[in-house]
């Protein structure tokens, strides 16, 4: 028998610590298929948030160091600038990097530091049990806004992929989600192309996944895929942002010429 | 005809494989793995293309794909 698909080495055979129909499983899953597909487990280096995903480090192996909340692109531009040769990527929630990491992610885009990030964003804050984030939707339930999130006193989601897109520094922008297997799989095209943006010396690249987190937005993993469709993309709609390799045209936006 | 075998002991039972196959080849199990976890079950009787949509959907990595 000849195996279509078995589990990527580089992902340790340990039961996670995810509730079921968790976003982080299959985006971790995707980043160890892709580390083994390029051979560069050996040269590749992440940087674990404060998060649900705070434990990365036991599912990934390869080296991996751990950040205070909302600072692994600033560790990771210590790390890359001391191993120019090396892949090395920060994984962040939206908490630890649109709330209290804001400064960092703004600034490493702003100094176009050779990195990549992935930001999972779940718009909420799973590990301290779903409390408002930076990019809950308006209306969205959590546990601090009961009634929905109003903007009059909780503002407004934001939205980083085009807020870094004004930046010169930033070479690679992208939102996709976990939605469905083909939104799996341009997931992993875009993370490639993330890490081909910091190989080739393109300078700083950001994927933004749209990822479910089915507890604490109260609904079944089933259900979260949908909402991601049908309501998360209404806010934070999918698309390239920014591309070093062509002219991009931003969702909503004006075209881009990098 | 390809087969799909999950891993009992890394399901879930979160469903994300199930409305993804184009065959309807998976199912909830009444088999409580040993942490306790509802688990999937591959239906013997049914095909599979080896399309991967439901591998490329777990996030537990449970799921194997043979030709
Ligand atoms: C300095 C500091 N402030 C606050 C916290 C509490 N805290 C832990 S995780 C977290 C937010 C997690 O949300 P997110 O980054 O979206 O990750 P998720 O769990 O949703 O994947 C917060 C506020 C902390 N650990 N350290
Ligand atoms: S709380 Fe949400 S983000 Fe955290 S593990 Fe559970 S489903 Fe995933
Ligand atoms: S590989 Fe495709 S056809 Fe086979 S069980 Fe999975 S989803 Fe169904
Ligand atoms: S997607 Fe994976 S964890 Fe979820 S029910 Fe299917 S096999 Fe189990
Ligand atoms: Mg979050």
């Amino acid at each position: 028998m000849q195996a279509l698909y078995s589990a990527p080495e580089t992902l340790i055979r340990t039961p996670s610590h995810y509730c079921p129909g968790c976003g982080h499983g299959i985006a971790h899953r995707l980043l160890a298929e892709i580390i083994d597909e390029w051979g560069i487990r050996g040269k590749t280096i992440g940087l674990a948030p404060v998060g649900c995903s705070v434990l990365a480090y036991n599912y990934l192996d390869i080296d991996m160091c751990e950040a205070a909340h909302g600072r692994p692109p600033a560790i990771a531009t210590g790390i890359k600038r001391v191993h120019p040769d090396n892949v090395v990527f920060t994984y962040q929630g939206d908490g630890d990097l649109a709330a209290i990491g804001m400064a960092e992610i703004v600034h490493a885009a702003s100094r176009a530091e050779n990195i990549t990030v992935i930001f999972i964003n779940n718009a909420i804050y799973g590990m301290t049990n779903g409390q408002l984030a930076p990019t809950t939707l308006l209306n969205q339930r959590t546990t601090t806004t009961p009634e929905g999130r109003n903007p009059l006193t909780h503002g407004y989601p934001i939205r980083i992929c085009e807020l870094l897109a004004t930046l010169e520094g930033a070479s690679f922008l992208a939102r996709t989600s976990l939605s469905s297997p083909k939104d799996v799989l341009q997931t992993k095209e875009a993370l490639k192309k993330g890490f081909k943006t910091q190989i080739e010396k393109k300078g700083f690249s950001l994927i933004e996944v749209l990822a479910p987190c089915p507890v604490y937005w109260r609904m079944s993993p089933v259900e979260s895929l949908k909402f991601i469709e049908e309501k998360m993309t209404q806010t934070f709609p999918l698309g390239v942002f920014k591309d070093w390799e062509k002219t991009v045209s931003a969702p909503g936006g004006q075209a881009t010429k990098v | 005809m390809a087969r799909v075998s999950i891993d009992v002991g890394f399901c879930k039972g979160c469903e994300l494989c199930i409305p993804f196959c184009p065959h309807d080849s998976l199912t909830m199990s009444r088999h409580l793995n040993e942490h306790g976890l509802p688990t999937v079950y591959f239906k013997e009787d049914h095909p599979c293309s080896g399309c991967r949509y439901c591998a490329v959907m777990c996030p537990e990595a449970a799921i194997e794909i043979f030709k």
